[in-house]
C-alpha cells in the first residue's frame, strides 16, 4: 500500500509546485509579498464549482474562462492598489512591508466576500471521480487529470520564460530591476504582467484543486502559507526549486496523513519550514544574497 | 529629573488612579467596553514594542493571546491564579524564543511569513490534541474572577507594558533597536548583536500578549480553538497600532479608542460583513495615513512651528 500515498503525494505536490510558481513570479519579479494569494485560489475554486453545478460547465473548460479572468483581475489589482505603494516606497524593504500590509487587508476583504456568499461550509463536486488503477494503486481520474494539467501548465510557463522575449524580460527584472531599465525593459509593465501571470497560475491551481479536494472560504491562508514555504524552500525566483520543493511538501503531507495522523499535516509542513530556515534559508537551489 | 518630567509623571499617575475607579462609576455595558479598550491597548502596545522600532510586522498576536487563554482553561482550576498567570507568561516566552531564534537572524520577510501561519498552526495543533487526547473540542473556564478584577488586571498589565517599553527605550537595548530599525547593516557594523536584541524584545512583546489572553480568558465561560485563535484579533491589533502610529510607544492608544468604538458599531450593524468592513478600514489607513494619527499630529506641529519661525 506504499504506492497509493506516493501517487497522491505526487499529484498534490505537482499542484503545490504550480501554485508556488505563481507566487514566486509575484514576489520575485513584482516584489509584492502577496498575503492574499490563497484567496485567489479559493475564489477560482468557487468559480469552478459555480460553473459546474449551476451552468454545468466542465471545470477543464472552465479553466479557459477563469484563468484569463483571474489574470485580468490581478492586473487591475496591481495597477490600482499596488502601483501607488510601489511609487511611494523609498526602498525595496519598505515596499515589502507596505505590500504585506495592503495584501493582508485585501485578504480579509476577499475572505469576507466569499464568506458572505458561500458561508463557512465545506464544498466539493463530483467530477470524474472514477477509480483508475496504475502500478497496483487506485487513484481517482480527476486527480490524475489535475496532475496532467499542472505538468502542462508548468512546462508551458518554463518554456515561455526561457525561450521568449517577454519571458527573458521578466527574468531580467527578477535579477535586477534597475539594470533592466538600461536595456529598454519597461519595468513597471513587466512587473504588472508578472503579477497578473502569477494570479492566473494560482487560479489554474484553484480550479485543479477544486476537482479533487473539499474546500471552504477560510482555506486561503493555508494555501498561501504552503505556497510561501515552497517558494522559500526552492529558493525565491527558482522554478525548478518550486517543482522539487512542491513535491517534497506534497509527499510529506500525504505520508504524514496516511501513516501518522491527518490532523498533523500542517504541523509537518511547519517542521519542514523550520528545518529550511535553520539549515538552508536561501533555499535548496537559491544562492545566498549578500 | 526636570520639573517637566515630574509634572508628566504626576499626570500619568493621576490618570492611572482615575482609570482604576472606572468600574465604580460605569454600568455593565460601559465596563465591558472599557475592558475591550484596555485589552486592545495592552495588545497593540505590546505589538508596537517590538514591531515599531524594528519594523518587523508580526501577524501572530492571536497565537500568543490564544495560548494564554488556553493556559487558563487548562490550569485555571488546578493552580492558584498568580501561578496560572506565571505559567502563561513562561509558555509565551518559550514559544516566542523558538519563533524568534529560528527566524530573526534572517531578513524580516521570513519572520512575517512564519508569524502569518503560526496562529493557524497552533489552532490546528490544539484541535488535534483535543480531538485525539482529551476527546472534547471545547473547554469551560471556571475561575473565580469578577469582571472588575479583569479590568484592574488589564490596567495593571497596561502599566507594566508601558513602563517596560519606556525603560527599554532608555536602555542600551532600545538604542540598538533604533539603529536596527534605521539600517540593519549599519547596526551590525557598529557591533550590535542584532539577532540577540530582536529576539529578546520579541519574547517580551509576545509574553505580554500571552498574559493578556490569560487575563481575558474568564470573560468567556466557554472556549474552543476557533474562539481562542480567531485571526481577526491579530488583524484588529495591527490596524489599531497602525492607525495610532507605531513610531511612538503611546501611539497605538490613539488607534485603539476610536477603532474599538467603530468595531463595536460595525459588529452590531453588519455582523455578516464584519471582516469586509474591517479590511476596507485597514486599506484606507495603509494608503491614507501610513504614519498614523500621531504622525499626522507631529507633522502638523512641525509645519506650525515652521510658520512661526518664518
Amino acid at each position: 500500500m506504499f504506492t497509493e500515498p506516493l501517487l497522491s503525494g505526487i499529484t498534490l505536490g505537482g499542484i503545490y509546485a504550480l501554485i508556488a510558481m505563481g507566487l514566486t513570479l509575484q514576489y520575485g519579479v513584482a516584489r509584492i509579498m502577496n498575503l492574499s494569494y490563497g484567496e485567489s485560489l479559493v475564489a477560482a475554486a468557487f468559480a469552478a464549482l459555480w460553473l459546474f453545478t449551476s451552468v454545468s460547465v466542465n471545470p477543464l473548460i472552465g479553466l479557459f474562462v477563469i484563468v484569463p479572468l483571474a489574470g485580468i483581475i490581478n492586473w487591475l489589482i496591481y495597477r490600482i492598489l499596488l502601483v501607488p505603494l510601489v511609487k511611494r516606497a523609498p526602498s525595496r524593504d519598505a515596499l515589502e512591508v507596505d505590500s504585506i500590509l495592503a495584501t493582508f487587508g485585501l485578504l480579509f476583504v476577499a475572505q469576507g466576500v466569499m464568506l458572505a456568499i458561500f458561508g463557512g461550509n465545506y464544498f466539493s463536486y463530483d467530477f470524474l471521480s472514477i477509480p483508475v488503477k496504475i502500478f497496483g494503486a487506485t487513484i481517482s481520474a480527476s486527480r490524475l487529470l489535475a496532475l496532467g494539467f499542472a505538468v502542462v501548465i508548468g512546462l508551458a510557463l518554463y518554456l515561455g520564460l526561457t525561450r521568449t522575449r517577454a519571458g527573458t524580460a521578466i527574468r531580467a527584472v527578477a535579477v535586477d530591476p534597475v539594470s533592466a531599465q538600461l536595456v529598454a525593459i519597461d519595468v513597471r509593465a513587466t512587473a504588472a504582467f508578472a503579477y497578473a501571470l502569477g494570479g492566473a497560475l494560482v487560479a489554474a491551481g484553484g480550479v485543479l484543486v477544486s476537482m479533487f479536494l473539499t474546500f471552504n472560504a477560510n482555506l486561503g491562508v493555508v494555501f498561501t502559507m504552503k505556497a510561501l514555504i515552497v517558494v522559500i524552500m526552492g529558493g525565491v525566483g527558482n522554478l525548478l526549486g518550486c517543482l522539487v520543493a512542491g513535491l517534497i511538501l506534497g509527499l510529506t503531507e500525504t505520508f504524514v496523513a496516511t501513516y501518522v495522523d491527518p490532523g498533523l499535516t500542517l504541523a509537518a509542513t511547519y517542521i519542514i519550514f523550520i528545518l529550511v530556515l535553520l539549515l538552508r534559508p536561501q533555499g535548496l537551489f537559491g544562492t545566498r544574497r549578500s | 529629573m526636570s520639573a517637566r518630567n515630574i509634572a508628566v509623571a504626576a499626570a500619568l499617575a493621576a490618570l492611572v488612579i482615575s482609570l482604576a475607579f472606572v468600574p465604580s462609576v460605569a454600568n455593565g455595558y460601559q465596563l465591558s467596553l472599557a475592558i475591550n479598550i484596555m485589552n486592545y491597548t495592552v495588545l497593540a502596545t505590546a505589538w508596537t514594542l517590538f514591531s515599531g522600532p524594528t519594523r518587523y510586522v508580526s501577524l501572530a498576536t492571536v497565537a500568543f493571546f490564544g495560548i494564554g487563554a488556553y493556559t487558563v482553561a487548562v490550569l485555571g482550576e488546578v493552580l492558584a491564579w498568580p501561578l496560572v498567570l506565571l505559567v502563561a507568561f513562561a509558555i509565551g516566552f518559550v514559544l516566542s524564543l523558538i519563533v524568534g531564534l529560528s527566524t530573526l537572524r534572517l531578513s524580516g520577510v521570513y519572520f512575517v511569513i512564519f508569524t502569518f501561519g503560526l496562529a493557524e498552526l497552533v489552532r490546528q495543533f490544539v484541535t488535534w490534541y483535543e480531538v485525539n487526547v482529551t476527546r472534547t473540542l471545547g473547554r469551560y473556564v471556571f475561575v473565580d474572577i469578577t469582571t472588575e478584577q479583569i479590568y484592574w488586571q488589564l490596567l495593571a498589565l497596561a502599566v507594566v507594558v508601558f513602563a517596560s517599553g519606556y525603560l527599554i527605550q532608555r536602555s542600551k537595548l532600545g538604542l540598538a533597536l533604533r539603529v536596527i530599525g534605521d539600517d540593519e547593516a549599519v547596526a551590525r557594523h557598529v557591533g550590535i548583536n542584532t539577532t540577540h536584541a530582536k529576539v529578546v524584545l520579541f519574547a517580551f512583546s509576545a509574553s505580554f500578549m500571552t498574559l493578556a489572553g490569560a487575563v481575558m480568558a474568564p470573560r468567556w465561560t466557554y472556549i474552543d480553538p476557533a474562539i481562542a485563535f480567531n485571526p481577526v484579533v491579530s488583524f484588529q491589533v495591527l490596524i489599531m497600532a497602525l492607525l495610532g502610529g507605531v513610531h511612538r510607544l503611546y501611539g497605538p492608544v490613539f488607534g485603539v479608542i476610536p477603532l474599538v468604538m467603530l468595531f463595536e458599531v460595525l459588529l452590531a450593524k453588519f455582523p455578516n460583513h464584519f471582516s469586509i468592513m474591517v479590511g476596507i478600514a485597514f486599506l484606507l489607513i495603509v494608503y491614507a495615513i501610513p504614519r498614523g494619527i500621531v504622525g499626522l499630529i507631529e507633522g502638523a506641529q512641525l509645519s506650525l512651528s515652521r510658520m512661526k519661525g518664518a
